[in-house]
Order: structure tokens, then sequence, then C-alpha cells
């Protein structure tokens, strides 16, 4: 990995943009793709940067062969990575199972929108979260990032590229049409992040790039060390499968990432990934009465959610609730150990997500001695902190 | 052992999972007759889709990916994109390529992106069991076309040329010299090249489809059933064509287009 000189700016990007950048920070030298709503500006993005940063940029005929192509040029030696959503998402599912078994590092960004189908093109959603987990047939282990904010999108996506080749598998960056396209002042890199070498191999399969003489077979069957196939022998291939989970399963300490606000005191967790951290921390800061500098003043009273038009002004007192936040940024492998530690002394959970409640499942089954409360919202509007804080208000109000 | 066999075949990969009769080791033999014969052997990468034919570069002394059904080119694209000056094989079946894979050689070809594409077309599904294929003739019963195939075939050299495929040919396994000599021939090319092997299976094809199951009267048949292609000269009713169909050096490949695009805009020299 080439080293330059690492200097930092502040820019105001788009989600998207911010990923794009991210990406090239991280040394992405490939991108293969097919445009997509919301993902598209990503791709459009590329299809200039990449050449310029002296890559390579093709716009393949449709989502499967993106993820082929990426996988491809892994082998060929370039750090490659594409961008979708929903349904592009979905076709990219058996490349994924094929990363995994051959143990490919590369990163796939999912800007989710509303499903199923052709869905809601232009509306954010988190009904992803389990497809990015267990999308591709077969068991396998992955790690998926979500970001909350164009930061993050940026973070998480230089982050993304190191845990793959960190543990040689994919990685997921799982947005969302709400960061995908806001806008926010971020602090970005210029030049390449140095890499280092992983000192210890994480990987069963072959691992040699192409065309260093090492003769490398990659194989999509069950394989074994040097690349033959063990599909057919049922022992071999129950080992293997463990390995290639347990390589992610066992290593969640080093890979694991949660951020906690008003933690500290709380009685009320929220537990949210994602853009729906957004409203729940401003939910937070309401009910702890902390102002919020990012927002303009006469704007103070209105919440920083302008989302379609909807403005509310929160009049409710909250001040009695005492609400923190758990913000789950790596959510697969799901950080069962921190989220635990975190909500050591909450008695109850609530979980905000724009989906029917499924990550909700999860937690209840780590949390199985609070009360986790899911607070699922499909549609496309995420949630408002003033639905929140009455959700808690009426469920504390139960209790009492 | 043969000597070139022992220096591009894992042993330790042996036996192959082809079963008698097969023709793939036939195409095995002409491809590492033909990267010997170039000395490009360390250049070279292979990439395969699923089927039997795709098992062809797995025992190869090589760089291989063997990949998902259908989907081998579109990982090659990716594979050459990464290292422009490598030379990249693809091997594939009548299934992998015209059916689930053909949006990728249409676009492949379309590109006229610089990938040698060895399609073994045995006109049929052989590693399922016998079901009929893209190139399955009219009327063969299969296991999945029990009252005889009704789906006209589709014609993989026809179909690439139109779209602008720069090399094309088409061979088949009683032809093992042209083979290697057409292989080479793409391996050199700088271009799409699509060579077309009609390859026996004897096992799942057999009787049904090619009336006979003796492997080696299969091949004497292939002598039969085809014509030496000549450009000018008339084709000959009811006989395959052979040959080598198309040979352009002077099509722009993929990504000489893309660099002189990215020159003329001054993205790089």
């Amino acid at each position: 990995m080439e080293k330059t000189k690492d200097t930092s700016e502040q820019v105001v990007l788009q989600g998207n943009e911010a990923c794009t950048k991210g990406a090239l920070y991280a040394g992405c030298r490939f991108f293969a793709g097919y445009p997509i709503t919301p993902s598209t500006e990503i791709i459009e993005m590329m299809s200039g940067e990449m050449q310029k940063a002296g890559g390579a940029f093709i716009q393949m005929e449709d989502e499967i062969g993106s993820a082929c192509a990426i996988i491809g040029a892994r082998w060929g030696g370039s750090k490659a990575m594409t961008a979708t959503s929903g349904p592009g998402y979905t076709l990219m599912q058996e490349a994924i199972g094929f990363a995994a078994v051959t143990e490919t590092p590369i990163v796939i960004v999912n800007v989710q929108r509303g499903g199923p189908s052709t869905g809601q093109p232009t509306l954010s959603s988190q009904q992803d979260i389990y497809q990015a987990r267990y999308g591709s047939h077969g068991d396998y282990g992955i790690i998926v990032l979500a970001p909350s904010s164009v930061q993050e999108m940026y973070d998480f996506t230089v982050r993304a590229f190191e845990l793959a080749e960190q543990f040689r598998t994919p990685v997921i960056l799982l947005a969302d049409e709400v960061v995908g396209h806001m806008r926010e002042k971020i602090t970005i890199h210029k030049g390449v992040q140095s890499f280092q070498k992983p000192k210890q191999k994480y990987s069963v399969s072959p691992s040699v790039d192409f065309f260093k003489g090492n003769h490398t077979t990659v194989e999509g069957q069950l394989h074994d060390e040097l690349g033959r196939r063990i599909g057919h022998l049922a022992d071999r291939s129950g080992e293997f499968i463990e390995q290639i989970t347990r390589k992610i399963d066992d290593h969640v300490d080093m890979i694991a990432d949660i951020s906690t606000y008003c933690m500290e005191d709380a009685d009320v967790a929220i537990v949210a990934y994602g853009s729906v951290a957004r409203p729940s921390l401003n939910a937070v800061k309401k009910a702890r009465g902390i102002k919020d500098d990012r927002i303009l003043p006469k704007f103070r009273m209105v919440t920083d959610l302008f989302r379609r038009g909807v403005t509310e002004t929160i009049k409710t007192d909250y001040s009695h609730l005492k609400v923190g936040l758990v913000k789950i940024n790596t959510v697969w492998p799901f950080p069962e150990k921190l989220l635990r530690q975190a909500t050591e002394h909450v008695q109850m959970v609530i979980v905000p997500e724009m989906n029917v409640g499924k990550y909700c499942r999860e937690v209840e089954r780590v949390l199985s001695d609070k009360k986790v409360i899911p607070m699922p919202k499909c549609g496309g509007n995420i949630h408002t902190p003033k639905e929140l804080l009455d959700e808690i208000l009426e469920e504390v109000g139960v209790d009492e | 052992m043969n000597k070139l066999y022992q220096k591009y075949i894992k042993t330790e990969s042996l036996p192959t999972l082809f079963c008698p009769g097969c023709g793939n080791g036939i195409v095995q033999y002409a491809a590492i007759e033909a990267f010997d014969k170039l000395g490009i052997a360390d250049d070279v990468a292979c990439v395969s889709g699923i089927g039997c034919s795709s098992w062809i570069p797995c025992y190869f002394e090589l760089d291989v990916i063997h990949t998902m059904h259908g989907r081998a080119i579109a990982f090659a694209e990716g594979l050459k994109l990464a290292q422009p000056k490598k030379k990249i094989m693809v091997f594939t079946g009548d299934g992998d390529c015209l059916a689930i894979g053909g949006n990728h050689l249409l676009h492949a070809a379309a590109r006229n992106i610089d990938l040698t594409v060895v399609m073994v077309n045995n006109y049929i599904y052989g590693m399922t069991g016998g079901q009929k294929s893209p190139t399955t003739p009219m009327g063969s019963k299969t296991k999945t076309s029990p009252f005889g195939c009704y789906d006209e075939p589709l014609n993989g050299c026809k179909l690439v040329m139109a779209l602008g495929a720069s090399h094309v040919a088409r061979w088949t396994t009683a032809h093992p010299v042209q083979l290697a000599k057409a292989i080479e021939d793409g391996l050199e090319h700088k271009g799409f090249s699509f060579i077309e092997v009609l390859s026996q299976c004897p096992v799942q094809a057999g009787k049904n489809v090619y009336g006979e199951k003796d492997p080696a009267k299969i091949m004497e048949g292939y002598k039969e059933c085809t014509y030496r292609y000549r450009e000018g000269e008339p084709p000959v009713e009811g006989k395959i064509p052979i040959g080598t169909f198309r040979k352009d050096e002077t099509a722009t490949e993929y990504l000489e287009r893309v660099e002189a695009r990215l020159a003329s805009e001054g993205i790089r020299k």
C-alpha cells in the first residue's frame, strides 16, 4: 500500500458522496455497478473519480455482474467495491455467498429503500437488516456496518475495507436513503490510507492474489486450503462451514462497535442503528434538556427533523425521563457483550426501526431479562423524536 | 503421464470428475498446448462457471477462479480490468454461457473486451443429469423434453458475431489440433475471442441427442456432420460449419477504447 501524506479537510458532502470519498481513501481502485435509486450518486461519482485515481470503473449489465466483477478484480489485486439498493442487493446475494465461501475481501454498499420488490425507490427503510446477514443461501459469517451520518458514511466505508482485508470476508455497508442523501459537514482525509497487512491469518481458503506465481485456486464449492473441492465429504465440509462462521463470531470483540449517549444514569435505553439513531439521539437530548448546537436558534424548538416538510413542535414535558441511547455501529456480528454492558442498569429498552421490527428480536434474545419494546415503522418516514418520547412516556406510565 | 500434462496439471487434484468418454479432456489438453506453445502460462489466469466443462481449468497449475453458474465472464471482466496486461481465459458450457450467462456474454462481446472464451457445447445439461440446454437440437428427447425438444437452438457463434466479437471460431473434439490452434489464436488476439467446441457427452446426451452413445463414434460423427467454413464459399446444407468465422485485428478492444477516451479527455496520458 502506497503511503502518502495524510492531511484532513472539512467539506460539505452528501452521504453517498462521502461513501465514495471514503472508498478512495481506503485504497479502493475498482468499482463495478449498475444505477439504482437511492444509491446512484455513488456510481455516478465513481465513474469519474475511479478513473482519475488511476483505477478502473465499469458499468455492468446488471447487479449480478457488478458483484461478480468486483470479486474478479479483487483477485486481480485491486481493492473493489459496488453500491446498490433493494432489488439490486437481492440480485447480488449469490455472489455475496461466493465471496464468503472463497473468503474474498470486497465491500458492498446497500443504500436501503423500501421493499419488497420494486417497493419504494425513493423512500428510506431498514428492511434489509436480515438480508444483510442471512441473504445468501447456506451458512457463513459476514460483517455489516450501519452508518447514521454523513461522517459515518465516510468513516465506516474506510473501516469496511479494513475489516474486509483483515478477516478476508465481504463487508456490507448497510446505509439507507436518509443517510445516503443528506448533506453534512464532515472531515475527510487526502491521499490514501496506509494499511498494514494483518499479522494473523483468519482465512481457510487460498489467499494469494493472482499472478504472483502461487497458482491460487478460488473455488466456490466447499474446499480445502489448496482450493480443492471437499463438498462431497460431509465431515470436512462441516468443519469448513464452522471455520468460515467462527472466524467472524469468535472475533466479535475485534469487530463490534457501539456508541452510547447519556447511558451512565439512564433508566430507559433507545437501541437504534442507521439513520433512526438520529431522531433517537435528538429524543435523548430533548428529554435531558441538552441543547443541540447544530440547530439554528429559531429552529431550536422545532427539532432538527425537517423530513419531507413534516415539522413538529414538542410541548410535552419529558424532563423526568432518564433516557439514554445505544447506537449500534456494527449491526452484524451482533455486539452482544457491548450491548449487555451498556444496558446493565437499564430496566427498559425501546428498539425503533424502519421495518416490521426485525432487529428487535435479536435485542430481545440478548436482553431477555429486560422489558424490550419494539417500535417498528414502515412506509418510508423515519421516526420523530416526539414519537419516540411519547412511546417511552406511555410505556413508563404502564410500569408505574 | 504425458509431459505437458504433468507440467500444467495439478496432479494432487486428480482424478478429474469427468465421465469416461467425455470430451473435456481433449479441450483441456488443447488449452495446455496453446499456452505452452505461446510460453505465456505465467501470464494466464482462468475463470469458469458451473457445469462439467467449467471444471476443465480447476486442474490447471495456474491461477483459477471456479465461479458461479453463468457468471464466469462477469468475473473475468473484473479480473481483466484489474490486470489489463494479463490474458484471461474463460471456460464455460452451452447452458452456462448461453442460458443463465447470456446477458454477460452479450455485453462482453459487444464491448469486445480482451477475453478468450472457450464454450464447450455438448447440447445438454450434463452435470444435473441430462436436461435440455439452449443448444439441444429440435426433436431431441431429454429429461426435460420428453416429447422431443421444441425450442429453436441458439447459435453462440452467430450471436457473438452479430454483437461485435472480433475473433470467432468453432471446432469439435474430433479436431484437437485445429482446436489448440484456435485457442492459441484466441490468446494472441486482442479483443473478444469466442471459441465454440462441439464436445461429446456420451453419458447424458448419447443416444437421445446424438443418436450414438459410443464416444469414438460420436466424434466420427462430428467429422461427418460438419464442413470447413471458408469465406465466400456457399454453406453446405444440413451441415454445421467449423473453422474460423472471424478474425478482425482492426476492431478496437474495450480497454484500448477506455484509454483512448480518457486520454482525449486529458485524464490519462
